[in-house]
């Protein structure tokens, strides 16, 4: 059986509006007018015990809402949850003992106490057991490299080193899943690596099942094998990543660097010289300085023989053809919901 | 049980570090009962033989416990509970395997324990030393106060976690932080002993909750109320706290069905 199943699940909020001005708000004293925002329109997956999964949407695509759920601590309108075999949010007791949630922007560790009085605590929280909290707590402090930081109190710990004793703190209960909610968010790049690599370790080597919202591309493409795509509150794909590449991003790109740096704008030269991708039946991405990237359609074009009709034409120093980075096959996917991206494929989200 | 004792007594033993707040509530403490008795004085002096229902001293005693056991009384919602419904990170406290009317209520009787003692013990011993604070009036009421004040501390907590509740209707408390106050004050025998309400108020005094908050501890230790009376007193307290209890059950799981952890 798996591990989670969500089923048509739906979540409806009431937003309260109010017309602008004065005038509205006056009216709002008396009246209250109330909006309806579907936050899920009816989400169906299943996820396998040591799944490592990548959750994605636009900001208010629902994804929050769907975690929130699946973690017992919101009821949805219609639908159902089970995560090993329990109703959530009926069971929300025995349910959380089992699992570890970490939100990025929030911490649960006790801002006034040093981090390892804020482990103790949780310890007798979860009532877990002394010698297992003593195994599960070095393990974490090894990996993490928490040992100089666990006599520091919270509040003075700077955002990565929060991080990570979060993660540490989701943990001593050796919860079987994992839920994290955008956990690389303000990060820099070595704090990012650091937490990239733990999570990585932890569904290899224990097993963890682990769900990851997060607005990182990086996040996704270094970590997720399946990748969930939602918007509007319904999914938009779900599959591998290289699935989601070969439904949305059949696009190569071919980036060139001129030997005239001039040549890539076709305003300045003149315009015999000057390079245009239409004459390539390719599509321009971007173009900075002498170095002009290309996307095309292998099926249409085939790679080969784009690069010799455009050495043929241009000089070129150096040329190198990739697939497009996740971001950009996200953004077209976004943007085939038209709603959400009206600028269509390609453009960036924002 | 062992989750509870540890958020407890994690609580507790940060708000014994809070000694400075301590000491200035001492002092505003010092002043107001010192008001509030020269007042009552001027008012017994001036009712020449007319018959009390407490003697000076006992009032003066009444007055005293008061001051000392100022921070028991709920008079608004618990501040790290705001925060959290403000912030958000009550999705943590809702992660947390524990029921969270319980979680509340260990928050609250850490709330309504540490700070009352770290202000109860300097005020008793110089009301006692210099302000007339008197004695408890018998080992009777030597023996039966603790357990009244048990039972405020209880039904204290109890008031505590159901304003803590309307943070799931309205995020700003700010109409319980005008109302409760006002009302708890008058109501337990804070601004003036309830004995001194006139007689056709005394049979609401009498049934309400709040009495067992000051009133009920205060006259078990002037021995004002004893035996029947004083076992009486103790069980309205318990009835209520069990009231108090099942309404903030009720009202949890309404409120939780309804809440929303915005965000994040």
């Amino acid at each position: 059986m798996a591990q989670i199943e969500v089923r048509d699940l739906r979540k409806t909020f009431q937003v309260s509006a109010r017309a602008p001005g004065l005038w509205g708000a006056l009216r709002g004293v008396v009246r209250r007018e109330w909006r309806e925002v579907h936050a899920l329109a009816g989400v169906s997956f299943t996820l396998e015990a040591g799944e490592l999964v990548g959750y994605i949407g636009p900001n208010g695509a629902g994804k929050s809402t769907t975690v929130k759920i699946m973690s017992g601590i919101l009821v949805p309108d219609h639908g159902t949850c089970l995560v090993r075999g329990r109703v959530p949010w009926r069971d929300r007791t025995a349910h959380v003992a089992e699992i570890g949630v970490v939100f990025g922007q929030r911490t649960q560790l006790w801002w006034d106490l040093p981090v390892v009085e804020s482990f103790e605590l949780l310890r007798d929280i979860y009532r877990v057991p002394p010698p297992a909290y003593a195994r599960a707590r070095d393990e974490l402090v090894a990996l993490l490299g928490l040992e100089p930081l666990l006599d520091v109190p919270v509040r003075q710990l700077s955002l990565g080193q929060r991080m990570r004793c979060d993660l540490a703190a989701a943990l001593l209960h050796a919860p079987p899943i994992l839920f994290l909610d955008e956990p690389t968010i303000g990060l820099d790049a070595p704090s990012k690596l650091a937490v990239r690599e733990f999570v990585r370790r932890l569904n290899r080597e224990r097993g963890v099942t682990v769900i990851l919202t997060t607005h990182d591309m990086d996040d996704i493409e270094a970590l997720c094998t399946r990748v969930i795509v939602i918007a509007g509150g319904q999914l938009l794909s779900d599959g591998p990543l290289g699935h989601l590449r070969q439904r949305f991003g059949r696009e190569r790109w071919l980036t060139v660097d001129l030997s005239d740096p001039g040549q890539a704008d076709p305003e300045q030269v003149d315009p015999g010289q000057a390079f245009r991708a239409e004459e390539f039946g390719a599509r321009l991405v971007r173009r900075d300085g002498g170095r002009v990237c290309l996307a095309f359609d292998p099926e249409r074009v085939k790679p080969a023989e784009l690069i010799a009709r455009v050495t043929a034409r241009h000089a070129v120093q150096d040329l190198f053809v990739e697939e497009p980075p996740i971001e950009e096959i996200v953004a077209k996917i976004y943007g085939e919901d038209g709603r959400i991206f009206p600028g269509g494929p390609g453009s960036p989200p924002p | 049980m062992k989750p509870l004792l540890a958020i407890f007594g994690a609580r507790f033993r940060l708000l014994l570090q809070y000694r400075a707040a301590a000491w200035a509530g001492v002092v505003t403490q010092v002043f107001f009962g010192a008001v509030i008795t020269a007042a009552l004085s001027a008012f017994y002096a001036g009712a020449g033989d007319a018959r009390q229902p407490l003697l000076l001293s006992q009032v003066v005693t009444y007055v005293w416990l008061g001051q000392a056991f100022f921070s028991l009384l709920p008079w608004r919602t618990d501040p790290e509970v705001r925060e959290q419904v403000v912030s958000g990170g009550l999705a943590y406290e809702l992660l947390r395997p524990v029921d969270l009317y319980a979680l509340w209520f260990a928050r609250a009787l850490a709330l309504k324990t540490a700070p009352v003692l770290l202000r109860a013990l300097p005020l008793f011993v110089v009301a006692g030393l210099f302000l007339g604070l008197r004695r408890p009036a018998s080992l009777e009421a030597a023996l039966l106060w603790p357990l009244a004040v048990a039972g405020a501390v209880a039904l204290s907590s109890a008031f505590m976690v159901l304003m803590n509740l309307s943070l799931l209707w309205s995020v700003s408390a700010d109409g319980i932080h005008y109302l409760v106050p006002v009302l708890v004050m008058l109501l337990s025998g804070q601004l003036l002993p309830l004995p001194l309400f006139p007689e056709w108020f005394k049979p609401v005094l009498l049934v309400l909750p709040f009495r067992g908050l000051m009133d009920t501890p205060h006259r078990v230790w002037l021995g004002d109320l004893s035996g029947a009376a004083a076992a009486y007193a103790l069980a309205h307290q318990w009835l209520w706290l069990v009231a108090l209890i099942a309404l903030g059950r009720h009202l949890l799981a309404r409120g939780l069905r309804r809440v929303v952890i915005q965000g994040g």
